[in-house]
């Protein structure tokens, strides 16, 4: 297949993993930001072909498992109280929130549609003129330039009965936060190539040049992996600190300008809450003032009691890399994919679930024994 | 199949289904003379009785499915020839040879005379195929809104092939998995006319009877097949982790030997999908004896549906209860059970 079976080559991924055998001479431990990368490493079983002293720590970049339990039990509510057309991408509709998730609300008669884009959303406002229709807006960088389109088409369209609950998160804060944790001690990173993808290179710089890490902008497939992996490890190694940019097929220096503007056109930065982490300053996107009729945070009036996490759920952890899924001590045992505790068990994404489903088959031995 | 100009619809005073063609009295009358029984008629249905009676001798195999597909015309079929042909493999599956078929349609009203009549047409052309009869059936028109278009339950009868003995106990350490076929092509050909979801593609249901070609393997290696299964809902992956679940046997599977087409893999890789979770309906699993592995193969690569059949896996002593698949690069991991509708990723 083109442009996939390249990045999947066995010999390729022999070579890769023969050289980095011959220049890894000490730990390493690397996070890889993005959840897809997570979901790459484990199921293509690559975490049990890295030489023994390479550790992977896995990141925050799952956007459903970073949405906090509060917006959920928003989205709920207003499916079911406020009878709106609720759409979400598929992943979103699992996540528990403190009573129940949206799978639950739509099984129990709210309408709840699971779309892959959200100006299908926008569409069915136009189709469904007496009813409210609002999009959980969810993701980091990659899925606001589409997520703002949506408004800027409702907006041209007219539209009265479409709205956005935004939880948008980005990713150069959150890595701010887990250098500046003393305990996650992250050695480098692998930056996520979608985000780099929408937002270029520039914000990265600053954060190698403050924390003195490693960073390489990588990719999803095995070969971008490795070469990532290799790439940092080369760094590490001769004690250097450069951002590199591994998925230079996709993700260019200044990113991707259109997508930038209609980002700006719609959101202002804003403080964010983290599902597990906490509030981290500018580290998300709201809806600017002015469009505040598209902001279903804005239109409507959602009284619910704010609840906290459970506190047997170690997610914050897991996010930050401290904890591996299965240090957990509820992993598999109270909380599993059918009955998640905490979202990370939930998105395909999430560590915990990649562990619970594809766990990586020498490291689960390895902790058992 | 291509069948909408082979059997003219008749002439009816009514466009859509109603309430009254449920009712039992004139409407349904009609119905069932001009359209069902005139479509599907055979000794057994022209009698017209509560039942069918037919005399039967041996070991018998029994199944029962129910299909609720949406949409209900889809590439590469219907939720007609889905109905005949779901419950024709399911028999196959237990070593039988399918027989006799009941039919029952729950109908939401206003479904169109149009889609009923090529859904029967359909199933006519379906039970010809797989050369079973319609001996028995039921018709429900439910309100608007308490259905969706319309649902078919089909249920099946036949007898076990002489040489056949499948069962689960029968799994041996080192028997060879066997696919059919491309996995996955009918649960992409489903989502790509699914609501919202509109993309362009060429790829067309599997939907097929499998029963012929079962029969020709179980004449050729009888009891040497020890299980058969075919894996629709859940796909591949599910009904190997029940397998490995209910033998307590491992089960070892290598990626770059399960046959995807090229179209179903971008599909797949598009939308966030596994294709060994996707569902199939043309596709059977068989695993057998180590050492027929390779003339079984052979003999099904000549059969109907066959020619793409590959050896994916083996039955091992390792790892009890659990699928492991070897990835295209040579990683490991586990294979699980979904736990729901498997959902696309969205970034």
């Amino acid at each position: 297949m083109k442009f996939l079976s390249e990045y999947r080559d066995p010999q390729l991924v022999e070579q890769y993993l023969n050289e980095l055998h011959k220049v890894t001479t000490q730990p390493w431990t690397i996070m890889e930001i993005c959840g897809g990368q997570t979901h790459s490493l484990v199921k293509n079983g690559i975490l049990d072909l890295l030489p023994q002293k390479i550790r992977m720590v896995h990141g925050p970049g799952c956007p459903v498992c970073v949405t906090p339990l509060n917006l959920i039990d928003k989205a709920v509510y207003l499916a079911e109280e406020k009878g709106v057309i609720l759409c979400s991408f598929g992943d979103m509709i699992r996540v528990p929130g403190s009573q129940k998730s949206l799978l639950e609300a739509k099984a129990n008669g709210a309408d709840v549609r699971i779309l892959y884009s959200p100006l299908e959303a926008v569409k069915l406002a136009q189709e469904n003129p007496t009813k409210e229709v609002v999009f959980f807006a969810v993701g980091f960088e990659t899925t606001a330039p589409a997520n703002a389109l949506s408004v800027v088409y409702a907006q041209r369209l007219g539209l009265k009965n479409y709205s956005i609950l935004a939880s948008h998160v980005l990713v150069p804060p959150a890595m701010e936060a887990i250098m500046n944790d003393d305990e996650a001690r992250i050695q480098s990173f692998l930056a996520a190539g979608h985000v780099c993808t929408i937002m270029g290179l520039a914000e990265y710089y600053p954060l190698v040049e403050k924390h003195k890490v490693p960073m390489v902008v990588t990719g999803f497939e095995p070969i971008d992996l490795l070469q990532g992996i290799l790439m940092t490890v080369k760094q590490l190694e001769k004690g250097e600190a450069k951002l590199e940019n591994q998925y230079s097929r996709v993700v260019k220096a200044e990113g991707n300008p259109a997508a930038q503007k209609t980002i700006e056109q719609v959101f202002k930065i804003a403080d964010r809450e983290w599902r597990g982490i906490g509030t981290i300053p500018n580290s998300g996107w709201e809806v600017r003032d002015e469009l505040a009729e598209f902001d279903a945070n804005q239109k409507f009036t959602v009284n619910i009691i704010k609840v906290p996490e459970c506190p047997d759920c170690i997610a914050g952890l897991v996010l930050k890399g401290i904890k591996k899924p299965y240090e957990c001590s509820q992993f598999g045992k109270k909380c599993n994919p059918e009955k998640p505790l905490g979202a990370p068990m939930v998105s395909s994404e999430g560590a915990c679930a990649a562990y619970y489903h594809f766990k990586n088959v020498g490291e689960m031995e390895m902790a058992e024994a | 199949m291509k069948i909408e100009l082979q059997c003219p619809m008749p002439q009816l005073d009514f466009e859509v289904i109603t309430l009254g063609h449920g009712s039992g009295g004139i409407l349904t009358n009609k119905l069932l003379e001009s359209g069902v029984f005139k479509l599907l008629s055979n000794d057994l249905l022209d009698e017209k009785h509560d039942g069918a009676v037919f005399n039967a001798s041996g070991k018998m195999a029994f199944s029962t499915d129910s299909y609720v597909i949406s949409p209900i015309f889809f590439p590469g079929g219907n939720i007609g020839e889905l109905a005949v042909n779901g419950t024709v493999n399911d028999l196959s599956m237990c070593g039988a040879i399918p027989a006799y078929l009941s039919l029952s349609f729950i109908i939401e009203e206003g479904l169109s005379m149009k889609d009923f009549w090529q859904i029967l047409v359909s199933i006519k052309f379906a039970c010809e195929r797989a050369g079973v009869q319609i001996v028995t059936g039921d018709t429900k028109v439910v309100e608007k809104g308490k259905g969706d278009k319309i649902f078919i339950n089909t249920s099946g009868i036949g007898t076990v092939h002489p040489k056949a003995e499948i069962h689960i106990k029968r799994l041996e350490v080192g028997d060879k998995i066997i696919v059919s076929g491309n996995i996955a092509t009918h649960g992409m050909a489903i989502m790509s006319v699914r609501e919202g979801l509109e993309f362009e593609s060429t790829i067309l249901s599997d939907t097929c009877p499998l029963n012929h070609t079962i029969k020709s393997l179980l004449d050729e290696f009888g009891t040497d097949i020890h299980l058969l299964r075919d894996p629709t809902r859940g796909g591949v992956a599910t009904v190997l982790n029940e397998i490995a679940r209910d033998s307590k046997t491992g089960i070892n599977i290598h990626q770059k030997a399960i046959p995807v087409i090229e179209e179903v893999a971008s599909a797949c890789e598009l939308l966030g999908l596994d294709p060994l979770y996707v569902a199939n309906e043309g596709v059977f699993l068989a695993i057998v004896k180590a050492d027929i592995a390779d003339s079984f193969l052979h003999s099904l690569k000549k059969l109907d549906f066959g020619k793409d059949a590959a050896i994916i896996g083996e039955v091992v002593a390792e790892h009890q209860g659990q699928v492991i698949l070897t990835s295209k690069i040579g990683g490991k991991r586990v294979v699980n059970m979904l736990v729901g509708e498997q959902l696309p990723r969205i970034c």
